[in-house]
């Protein structure tokens, strides 16, 4: 079954069997093995890409329901060279540790920035409740967002 | 070392953010072969059972199946999953089959493995798979076990496969003289570490060089060299064992499991690459459980609360098979039942029982969160029957700096004998009340505040570290002039790449972007023994400072020749070597070839880290829902080398107890089957539940025992919580008389207490 789709800014046409998840299609068909699968049953968030600017489970989304949707990908986040403003936080507030929630983490992160600049430490931590990290203990996570806020604000004020 | 240090102790960004954060690190999923197969497992679907045939005919002939193994295709004797800890003759009996074979034991035993072009065609051929098995009763819990109606290993006669004995001074004598004796069962509930990042592996074998190699190697990737070499009959210079990043550990990634095994023997049997990669229902039953464990414990103690001896009996269920290091939760937690705590007289004995259900094996302060439990409840329970202040039984209690080193109770069989190395506990309990504001916190104990009930508690924890034998180190001097550190440690994590390298800086006198880390896999240096029992730094750290040491000095000569001087005119500073007139040799001009030096880091003493865990917590009645309010704890670990990563352990570490103390249970019926398979049913703790977690890590007493005077540290503040927490509960419901016996505190668990206890 054919899908064409646009992802992190480039068009892309796919021919894939309908019953293909879009995580697996971005990781195994298109290469993009920065969206991680952590349980294939859309609870633990680390394949969280953003799919018209809504953060989705690409574990349980099929690769042809993106068909004619713009998805980013950890990978469109993440600048030629060096950190977004969102990763540098996270690295600055040692907000990961083995990493394989980090991708999940970040484009949560940035699909809720995006829409609220503003959001307080409850809302973030409400809104990362559907990533699980088993790691850090979250706080630091929450810190690295709340201080990355100032750069998505930043943005708005710019666009 | 050669220079002032500056980057130890220092916060530095972690150089393997920046690929992990641009989603650019690379995990064992990510890694491709040309030309490569896939593969899926049949598990068993009955936890105690004959198995009487599995026909695979129908799976088969699916287009895209190229093999399905079974038990006869493993060839005569079945190859066993060894014991790499403590490897006890005593427990042979009860290894655990590459696959199942005459019978299965769990829900989740490997029955068969299908190799296929894709995995969805894998799993598909699993569906096809007609397995017979007679069913057996299932053993589910200690009675069962005990009473032996069915045994899991017949020819043993018994369910029960080792007992462990902890004993020092005369505990009998001891509770015969006391004042006060009490005597409780505890239970700790089974769960696991459950690292993020599903198990897999991609092997490889070459036909012509006659090589092995495998990707997804963690933890302990020269140990696994040694069994996959066993096991399939290869010299261990055949087989590469690959790390890249790994998605954490805890304790379970990365020990030989039988998958380990079946990918690479099916990688050699297919001539092809074979990748596996497990999914998250397939790892919650195949991956290790841990802590489950019954504990029937008496405390005697003088009137005015000395305690005089600790004597009793635990059980672990240790599932269906002894795996790689099922043996350490019920040694330690015979071994560590005394803790931060002067105990004089011991008699502890530790069974290990197998019952239908998944193997277990360490995970993050293994054998140390359930003895922790179960003793720092008995201190409380003590304290309010004598009329005490727990703080204060707790600091008389504590053993005091003067007192070490403070030998613990030895161990038979596999005898060890160790000693609390040095430390202050007072002082750390002293600095984790002050950060916990303790004094107006407690002013709220059993109090009701808008529906609520507020408790506190404090508890001491060790923590040890840097099991042995040893560590290498390599360092070359590249002819760049940067330098190349080869380390037998492994990275799960924990963000080695980065505390290594800070240690080698400091080791050789120059900036950290000068070298660079490589770690984990083994054809970098002789031999490696990996990460576990908070071993990485002190070990692997403590080995590269020799090897920088080895380096220098072999780099003196030429220096000197260079240099035209004296070899002890020669100092090294950050661009390379000068004589004392200044005249200076760059380290890229001093050699045209690469110089290269290694080094062993031997230790047969453990180091302790010592801390204390201070908690607040509201229960609310109705619901039964205990709410973490605040948290602080303290830990000394000698010295720090990053302080940033150090603190993040010493946080997730304490969720991760919080999940383990309030959330996470495996749960299994009457027959064995296990009912929480997906993370909807086995929870975790998420972002929303525990907001307020502070922890201090300090530098006061640094270890004796190896140069860097750093102690182990990565496991830390998880042994503390399961009793810190009960206790706070029990606090909380002082006014019902609520005393937790059990974990976890669900609020299910805890609003049944209330109903008993209410009248």
């Amino acid at each position: 079954m054919k899908a064409a789709f646009e992802v992190n800014g480039e068009s892309v046409e796919v021919d894939v069997e309908p019953r293909l998840s879009l995580a697996d299609c971005l990781r195994d068909v298109l290469g993009l093995t920065g969206t991680h699968l952590g349980c294939e049953h859309g609870v633990c968030g680390a394949c969280t890409v953003i799919v018209d600017g809504q953060a989705v489970r690409s574990c349980l989304t099929l690769a042809v329901q993106a068909d004619g949707e713009r998805i980013t990908t950890v990978e469109g986040l993440s600048p030629e060279a060096g950190l977004s403003p969102l990763q540098a936080a996270f690295r600055k507030h040692h907000a990961l540790q083995c990493g394989f929630c980090t991708p999940g983490m970040v484009t949560t992160a940035h699909a809720l920035l995006s829409e609220e600049p503003d959001a307080d430490a409850d809302r973030v931590r409400e809104v990362l409740s559907g990533n699980i990290c088993r790691c850090t203990g979250y706080v630091p996570i929450v810190e690295a967002v709340l201080e990355a806020r100032a750069a998505y604000r930043k943005m708005e004020g710019e666009s | 070392m050669s220079a002032p240090n500056r980057l130890i102790g220092s916060a530095l960004e972690r150089v393997e953010d920046l690929r992990l954060l641009r989603g650019r690190g690379q995990f064992v999923a990510d890694i491709n072969r040309p030309d490569q197969l896939h593969a899926a497992f049949l598990r068993s679907a009955v936890a105690h059972g004959m198995l009487r045939g599995v026909d695979a005919a129908e799976a088969l002939s699916l287009d895209g199946v190229h093999a399905v193994l079974t038990a006869r295709d493993l060839g005569s004797p079945m190859p066993l999953l060894p014991i790499r800890l403590q490897p006890l003759p005593e427990l042979e009996p009860f290894c655990q089959p590459m696959l199942a074979d005459e019978k299965v034991r769990y829900v989740g035993e490997p029955v068969a493995v299908v190799i296929a072009d894709s995995s969805a065609i894998a799993e598909d051929a699993l569906d096809l798979i007609a397995v017979d098995i007679d069913p057996l009763p299932a053993i589910t819990n200690r009675d069962q076990a005990e009473a032996a109606g069915t045994l899991l290993f017949p020819e043993h006669g018994s369910n029960v496969s080792m007992r462990w004995n902890a004993v020092k001074g005369d505990a009998d004598a001891a509770f015969e003289a006391a004042d006060y004796t009490r005597r409780e069962t505890f239970t700790v509930q089974r769960h696991a570490a459950l690292f993020m990042e599903p198990r897999g592996f991609v092997a490889e074998w070459d036909t012509d060089a006659e090589k092995l190699s495998v990707w997804g190697a963690a933890k302990v990737a020269f140990a696994n060299r040694k069994i996959l070499a066993a096991t399939m009959g290869l010299e261990r210079d055949q087989i590469d064992m690959i790390e890249g990043d790994v998605g954490g550990s805890f304790g379970s990634r990365g020990e030989f499991y039988p998958e380990d095994f079946l990918i690479p023997f099916a990688a050699r049997h297919l001539g092809r690459p074979v990748k596996w990669v497990e999914d998250r229902r397939e790892h919650l039953m195949a991956a290790n459980h841990a802590r489950q464990i019954e504990c029937d414990v008496e405390i005697a103690a003088t009137r005015d609360g000395k305690i005089l001896a600790l004597r009793g009996t635990n059980w672990t269920d240790n599932g269906a098979y002894i795996r790689t290091n099922g043996s350490i939760a019920p040694r330690n937690a015979a071994q560590f039942m005394s803790g931060a705590y002067d105990i004089e007289h011991i008699r502890l004995t530790s069974y290990s029982l197998t019952t239908n259900k998944t193997p277990t094996g360490t995970y993050r302060g293994p054998g140390r969160f359930e003895p922790d439990f179960v003793r720092e409840r008995l201190i409380d329970l003590m304290a309010k029957d004598l009329g005490l202040d727990p703080l204060d039984v707790r600091r008389r209690n504590l053993v005091p700096a003067d007192k070490m080193p403070y030998p613990l109770a030895t161990m038979t069989p596999f005898e060890s004998v160790t000693s609390l190395d040095s430390g202050d506990n007072h002082a750390l309990l002293d600095r984790c009340l002050a950060e916990f504001g303790w004094d107006e916190k407690v002013a709220l104990q059993g109090q009701c505040i808008d529906g609520r009930y507020h408790g506190v508690s404090v508890g001491c924890f060790i923590e040890g570290g840097a099991a042995g034998p040893s560590e290498d180190a390599r360092i070359v001097l590249e002819s760049d002039g940067s330098f190349a550190v080869y380390l037998g440690s492994a990275g799960v994590g924990q963000g080695i790449e980065t505390i290594m390298g800070q240690i080698a800086g400091d080791a050789l006198g120059v900036p950290f972007e000068r070298v660079r880390v490589h770690y984990g896999s083994t054809a970098y240096v002789a031999e490696g023994f990996g990460s576990f029992h908070s071993r990485s730094t002190v070990m692997g750290g403590s080995a590269i400072v020799l090897a920088a040491e080895a380096l220098l000095e072999k780099l003196r000569p030429i220096a000197a020749a260079a240099l035209g001087c004296a070899l002890d005119a020669v100092v090294f500073d950050e661009e390379g070597a000068r004589d004392a007139d200044g005249k200076a040799v760059a380290f890229d001009a001093l050699s045209d070839a690469p110089v290269s030096a290694e080094a062993r880091f031997e230790n047969k003493k453990y180091t302790y880290s010592y801390g204390s865990l201070a908690a607040h917590v509201a229960v609310d009645p109705k619901t039964g829902q205990v709410d973490v309010l605040d948290i602080a704890s303290t830990k000394d670990v000698g010295r720090m080398i990053n302080p940033a990563t150090l603190n993040g352990q010493s946080v997730g570490s304490i969720v991760q107890g919080l999940g383990g103390t309030l959330l996470e249970e495996f749960v299994y019926d009457s027959e064995g089957q296990l009912l929480t398979g997906t993370l909807a049913d086995y929870l975790l703790p998420t972002a929303t539940d525990f907001p307020n977690i502070r922890s201090t890590v300090l530098e006061l007493a640094p270890s004796p025992h190896n140069p860097l005077g750093a102690k182990g540290a990565g496991e830390g503040e998880i042994i503390p919580v399961g009793g810190v927490i009960a206790n706070a509960v029990a606090q909380a419901l002082a006014g019902f008389g609520v005393e937790p016996m059990a974990l976890p505190l669900s609020p299910p668990n805890v609003w049944r207490m209330l109903q008993e206890a209410i009248p």
